[in-house]
């Protein structure tokens, strides 16, 4: 890791966990477009707190409208054979609301990445934002890991940018910016670094 | 060195350029609400910070308000109690709230500009993804996430990486019968949902210099269901017409010096985009959508593409899963088909321009009895001007129900919704699956369209009735 933006970070609170690497199960969801709605729908929207958005994940292809105690037999979440802290997603994921309740509900939920062939802007900057890792794929290997078996497990590497299906071996490297590295390996965020150059804003402000 | 009209106000906002990474950008307005705020007031009380730059900031209610006796206590619990954080948190951090019973109250992307606040070169953000209207003004302005709200609170910047930047030319004249509306709807229908994301958009044209302010907002509230960061138009003089003497305008000397800053705010001639597309208006007929995403468009006379010829595995298997929720069938017309809802209204189509194109179709007609007509303000001031040029009356005797404003059945998170199962023609910007209420059928399309359904109580083609 350069030293360069490491060193960048005056103030050292750490709020985030760090997230350096994931060895887990996936959980298939081969749709595409699926919009922040449909993560977390609006009438879910009232807390004004971070938590507990987990249990209203998917809510609506998750659940039988309206009662919660009657899960959807056939929607993903309901499936034993399927878990795992990785969410396995087609193109185009997060489009719609910029609602954050959208990664809040994802990470609660007890993921903590989102692999997919393409990812809507600010989805992808909130998704960052609370260490929930988005790692983007080709279309080629998104088809890979979705014809893998349910058993099958993946090592998603932070430092070295890295995918690999375990049982192949098969890897693919994924960007980040390297800033976000950063902040994802040492549990940084972007509050921290913003603090750290108040003296500059400042002056920005007088000199404009 | 020739630059675009995003990179103009891009680097004269950039307090420091991170070595391969994102840059420190400042921001000069930003408009906050009920629902994506508190968590980051939490955030920053929690650091033991206070709101860094608290007369940049302005805030309302409006997307979890109700949209009738607003003078009353709000019923329900939780929304009470979001709307009464915002109040709190305002004041602890002496920021200006436009709340319920304020005169300035509305949505947000409708009162910043009526307001005068949005201006030409600014950067504007707000956490809602629809912040892309402000663009209309000549200013970079684009929706966060509530991590975002809580560092622009903490330092007036953000952490940005700069878009691609893409021009959509939009030549020639429109119909008569075709709105902005028609034309955003057109393009989102031709480019796909996603077809802009990682771009910031500049509409330019011919055909865009022709439209109001409030058409230009309508296009601009819009780029965000292609995928795009925002969507920008370059200030002329409609836009200087329409800032003047605003509420918060610049006045007296500071207004020509204003001015001339704003007159440097177009595309260098030579300027290039990453993308260009060009666009003719003429080709452009009403539109209206039948699937659960803004792209899943088709002319007003049109039928719904067959899904066999799709040739993309994916968006072929998503087709199928929409017409399945919309309870539609490939291949056939959507005219002529029997819808149980309008809803006119939301940051997309609540401003009195909106309003007058509608009262100006129904006037002395009545509704058809199947449909249920709700039509919401964007705002208080535009429910003060329907009232002054007397549109509510006309309004109530097709027997549309006129309601106070707010977001309303935008997004299903209100007492506003449309009954699972039944359609409703919207002049909203999302077709998502539940996003009017879970259940409902969505079909966006513009004021005029959604006017002649509530009319003629089917999906009408509008020429017919004008
Ligand atoms: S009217 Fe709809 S799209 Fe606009 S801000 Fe409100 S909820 Fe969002």
């Amino acid at each position: 890791m350069p030293n360069t933006v490491y060193s960048l970070f005056k103030i050292e609170l750490i709020d985030m966990i760090p997230l350096q690497k994931i060895q887990s199960r996936f959980v298939p969801l081969p749709m595409e477009n699926v919009d922040t709605d449909q993560i977390i729908p609006a009438r879910f929207l009232k807390a004004t707190t971070r938590d507990g958005f987990g249990k209203n994940l998917f809510r609506d292809w998750r659940y039988v409208n309206n009662d919660d105690t009657k899960p959807k037999p056939d929607f993903v979440l309901n499936q034993s054979e399927y878990t795992g802290e990785i969410l396995l997603t087609g193109k185009n994921f997060g489009c719609g609301s910029s609602r954050e309740h959208a990664a809040w509900a994802i990470q609660d939920y007890g993921f903590k990445a989102v692999v997919s062939s393409f990812f809507a802007d600010i989805f992808k900057n909130n998704a960052l934002n609370n260490g929930l890792l988005p790692v983007k794929v080709s279309d080629d290997f998104l088809a890979q890991l979705f014809a893998l078996g349910n058993e099958s497990t993946l090592s998603i590497d932070v430092d070295k940018q890295t995918i690999t299906i375990d049982e192949t071996g098969k890897q693919e490297i994924f960007e980040i910016s390297i800033y976000k590295k950063t902040c994802l390996l040492n549990g940084y965020d972007d509050i921290d670094y913003l603090l750290s150059n108040k003296q500059a804003i400042e002056d920005f402000e007088m000199n404009r | 060195m020739a630059k675009t009209l995003f990179d103009k106000i891009w680097d004269k906002h950039v307090v420091k350029q991170i070595e391969d990474g994102p840059s420190v950008l400042y921001i000069d307005k930003h408009f906050i609400h009920e629902v994506t705020s508190p968590q980051a007031f939490s955030g920053i009380e929690k650091r033991g910070l206070t709101v860094f730059r608290p007369q940049q900031v302005v805030a309302t209610a409006d997307h979890n308000v109700p949209t009738q006796n607003q003078h009353l206590p709000i019923k329900d619990e939780l929304s009470r109690l979001q709307v009464q954080q915002l109040i709190e948190n305002c004041k602890k951090h002496h920021i200006e709230l436009y709340g319920l019973g304020h005169p300035f109250q509305g949505i947000v992307h409708v009162i910043g500009p009526e307001l005068g606040i949005t201006q030409p070169g600014m950067t504007i953000v707000c956490g809602d993804s629809h912040t892309s209207t402000h663009g209309a003004f000549g200013a970079v302005a684009f929706g966060i996430g509530t991590s975002e709200v809580e560092m622009v609170f903490a330092s007036q910047c953000l952490l940005q990486s700069k878009p691609k930047v893409m021009r959509i030319n939009i030549e020639g004249e429109l119909h008569k019968g075709v709105l902005s509306k028609d034309i955003i709807l057109y393009i989102i229908s031709k480019i796909t949902a996603s077809g802009a994301t990682g771009y910031f958009v500049e509409y330019a044209g011919s055909a865009i210099r022709l439209l109001s302010m409030e058409a230009r907002m309508t296009i601009c509230n819009m780029s965000i269901e292609m995928g795009a960061r925002g969507g920008m138009i370059a200030p002329d003089e409609t836009t200087y017409a329409y800032i003047k003497g605003r509420q918060f305008a610049p006045g007296g000397e500071q207004w020509e010096v204003k001015l001339n800053k704003w007159k440097q705010l177009h595309s260098d001639e030579d300027a290039v985009f990453d993308y260009e597309i060009a666009v003719n208006a003429s080709e452009i007929e009403p539109m209206i959508t039948y699937g659960t995403n803004p792209g899943l468009g088709i002319a007003i006379n049109g039928c719904i593409p067959v899904t066999d010829s799709i040739p993309d595995e994916g968006e072929r298997k998503n087709s199928i899963k929409a017409l399945q929720y919309m309870g539609l069938e490939p291949g056939k017309p959507l005219l002529g088909m029997p819808v149980q809802n309008v809803f006119i209204g939301s940051c997309t189509n609540s401003r009195i321009e909106d309003l007058r194109l509608v009262a100006a179709l129904v006037k002395g007609k009545k509704k058809n009895a199947n449909v249920q007509v709700m039509i919401v303000p964007g705002s208080q001031q535009v429910a003060r001007q329907v009232q002054a040029e007397g549109l509510d009356k006309v309004f109530t005797e097709a027997g549309f129900d006129v309601r106070q404003a707010g977001c309303s059945a935008c997004l299903g998170m209100n007492e506003d919704k449309i009954p699972a199962g039944e359609y409703c023609i919207s002049t909203s910007n999302r077709n998502f699956e539940g996003r009017q209420g879970a259940g409902a059928r969505t079909l966006l399309a513009s004021p005029l369209t959604a006017a002649a359904a509530a009319i003629t109580g089917v999906v009408t083609d509008v020429r017919d009735l004008l």
